[in-house]
């Protein structure tokens, strides 16, 4: 067994962000073999799950199931285009594999199943992901596992009001265990946000959450509210994400805010020129 | 002026009174007794601990139990999580909420998951005299709907005790309607053996055959007897698992009696009667047959023998209604 991630001071910022470029890479490859794709996400997304799955979360890439693993729950499903990022880049899928993104019989859905290793929950029902990670943080603990549970939801998806029940109940039940991260990338189906939820880091902090809140695209300031979060202190953390969608690709990181971007089949190689571009 | 009823709408937790052997909490009894050996059994309610009988859990093995307030779709999503980590989770509330509130997080969170979550619902059926917000009338329905979900209506007491024993060691995502507090004795502990997936042929005799779950089987063994007095041979065949529901079982009763009479306290359509009727037309059989449950309608408030009888669930009922079968009518 070899557990990756033994969090290490200095964080190695530039690996990090190697890995970021690395996944987007693979999400721009993905989306333009399927001609779409939840592209503008995933890339906004990326750089926290390149600190999460290179730096933070103890896990096995060789044995994803291996009970003392740290749990990361990708509540919103539809970010899938980024877990495969992220898996393959980990090796725990083949990179090969990605080409067959959203494609029939595939594996790597648009939206994530429990059936594919790596992948904790069924997202995407957007609202089920906190309780459940209450429920594993619980759970953990039980087993005097010190273990934790990181769990992604976003802007968007506080609107449903089971996130509100999970919410009371994470310091309810002490889940020092527990990290939620909100994806606050402004928009959501019918656009950008269409119904008020800020202050979002408030929200968390007046239900009794440790809430903090960065720059989501920065990686030293993921790394260090990750590190941060660490304390266990009695409280559930939650680090709201301010995050760009299209990150990394000017072009899209300017586009209409759109649930689901369009981009026109002459666009990719343009695209692709860009995220090159601005490596670094 | 409306005649006065005789009866009156019990408060939440009275109870009517129970003649006849019975058994206190069979169902928080049972847990109980297979968590003793069972470490990672939890449980869970939403608010409703003591009116669904999972309290002696929680005074048994508080650190194993959490109640999370009124939250049903929390409830069911935090059950899925502590299966998630390995845990057999049993959560309580009422039929309603389990049903119409949770019904998205039972069958993602859970089900389509298999995630090893017992749903135990109380005040199912017409068992409350609260009206439509209560009475959990559709439930069985509801549930069957849901890909990987068994669906469990036990009959009394000792149903309850060997079923909770059974979903406990069995995998998987289940919903299980409850009897609380006092609940009847009507099959003998010693010779019942509740068996996941199969029905059970409780009574033989070859004029008519009653199909039944839940406390519905308990009214037509009654029913049996006060045909027999009449000189009718009355077979009773007792459901308790709807889903998977034991076709063969029911097409060897069909095979041997002229009429069939379906009895459920459910809505008739969409529980027993329709896998009935489904499993006749599919096997090329159209035996006479009677439909006893409720009718497709929300139910007033009131006192449970009235409504019952009102609705044609009380023994005399089900006994008018196999006798006019008899005579043809459906």
């Amino acid at each position: 067994m070899a557990v990756l991630n033994q969090p290490s001071d200095p964080p190695p910022l530039a690996t990090l962000a190697a890995k970021a470029h690395s996944m987007r890479r693979h999400m721009l490859g993905m989306a333009r073999q399927l001609g779409q794709g939840y592209i503008g996400q995933g890339l906004g997304i990326a750089d926290v799950l390149a600190a999460l799955y290179f730096h933070e979360l103890r896990w096995d890439p060789a044995d994803v199931r291996w009970a003392g693993r740290d749990r990361f729950l990708l509540s919103t499903g539809h970010y899938s285009i980024a877990l495969w990022a992220a898996l393959a880049e980990a090796g725990v899928i083949p990179v090969a594999e990605l080409a067959t993104y959203g494609a029939d019989e595939s594996r790597l859905e648009m939206s994530t199943l429990d059936s594919t290793p790596g992948v904790e929950i069924i997202g995407g029902s957007l609202g089920h992901g906190l309780g459940q990670a209450v429920g594993m943080a619980l759970g953990l603990r039980l087993d005097r596992s010190d273990a934790r549970v990181f769990c992604e939801l976003s802007d968007g998806e506080v609107q449903e009001g089971s996130t509100w029940e999970a919410a009371m109940a994470a310091p309810h039940f002490k889940l020092d265990n527990l990290v939620a991260l909100v994806d606050c990338n402004g928009i959501q189906a019918d656009g950008p946000v269409v119904i008020g939820i800020e202050p979002m880091r408030e929200k968390f902090a007046s239900f009794g959450w440790d809430a903090s809140e960065i720059d989501g695209n920065d990686m030293a300031a993921v790394v260090a509210a990750l590190a941060a979060a660490r304390r266990r202190d009695g409280r559930p953390k939650a680090i709201v994400l301010r995050t760009l969608p299209g990150k990394g690709i000017p072009a899209l990181e300017t586009r209409e805010k759109a649930h689901f971007v369009r981009i026109e089949p002459d666009e990719w190689d343009a695209l692709a020129r860009e995220l090159e571009a601005g490596r670094g | 002026m409306a005649e006065p009823t005789k009866g009156r709408t019990l408060a939440m937790g009275e109870q009517e009174a129970v003649p006849g052997a019975a058994i206190d909490m069979p169902f928080g009894t049972a847990l109980v007794e297979v968590a003793r050996w069972r470490p990672e059994i939890v449980g869970l309610t939403a608010d409703l601990g003591k009116y669904t009988d999972i309290h002696p859990l929680r005074d048994a093995f508080p650190d194993r139990f959490f109640n999370v307030g009124m939250a049903e779709q929390n409830l069911i999503a935090v059950a899925a999580g502590l299966a998630k980590t390995g845990k057999i989770a049993f959560a309580t509330t009422y039929g309603v909420f389990a049903t119409r509130r949770a019904y998205d997080f039972v069958a993602i969170a859970c089900a389509h998951s298999n995630a090893n979550v017992k749903i135990v619902a109380g005040l199912p059926r017409l068992t409350t005299g609260y009206g439509g917000t209560h009475q959990a009338i559709e439930d069985l329905g509801l549930m069957m709907l849901v890909p990987n979900l068994t669906v469990i209506d036990p009959c009394d007491a000792t149903d309850i005790m060997q079923a909770t024993a059974a979903i406990a060691d069995a995998p998987g995502t289940f919903y299980m309607r409850l009897q609380r507090a006092r609940v009847p004795v009507v099959l003998d502990p010693k010779r019942y053996r509740f068996r996941l997936g199969k029905a059970a042929l409780l009574r033989e005799g070859g004029d008519v055959g009653i199909v039944a779950t839940g406390i519905m089987t308990a009214r037509a063994l009654e029913a049996a007897d006060a045909l027999a007095a009449e000189g009718v041979a009355a077979s009773v065949l007792h459901v308790p698992t709807l889903k998977p529901f034991d076709r063969e079982a029911l097409l060897a009763l069909a095979s041997r009696v002229p009429a069939l009479a379906v009895a459920e306290n459910h809505v008739s359509r969409g529980g027993l009667a329709t896998l009935v009727t489904e499993a006749l037309f599919d096997a090329g059989l159209s035996p006479l047959l009677a439909r006893i449950g409720l009718p497709d309608r929300f139910i007033e408030c009131g006192s449970l023998p009235h409504l019952q009888d009102k609705y044609g669930l009380s023994t005399p009922r089900v006994v008018e209604r196999v006798r006019a079968l008899l005579k043809g009518k459906r």
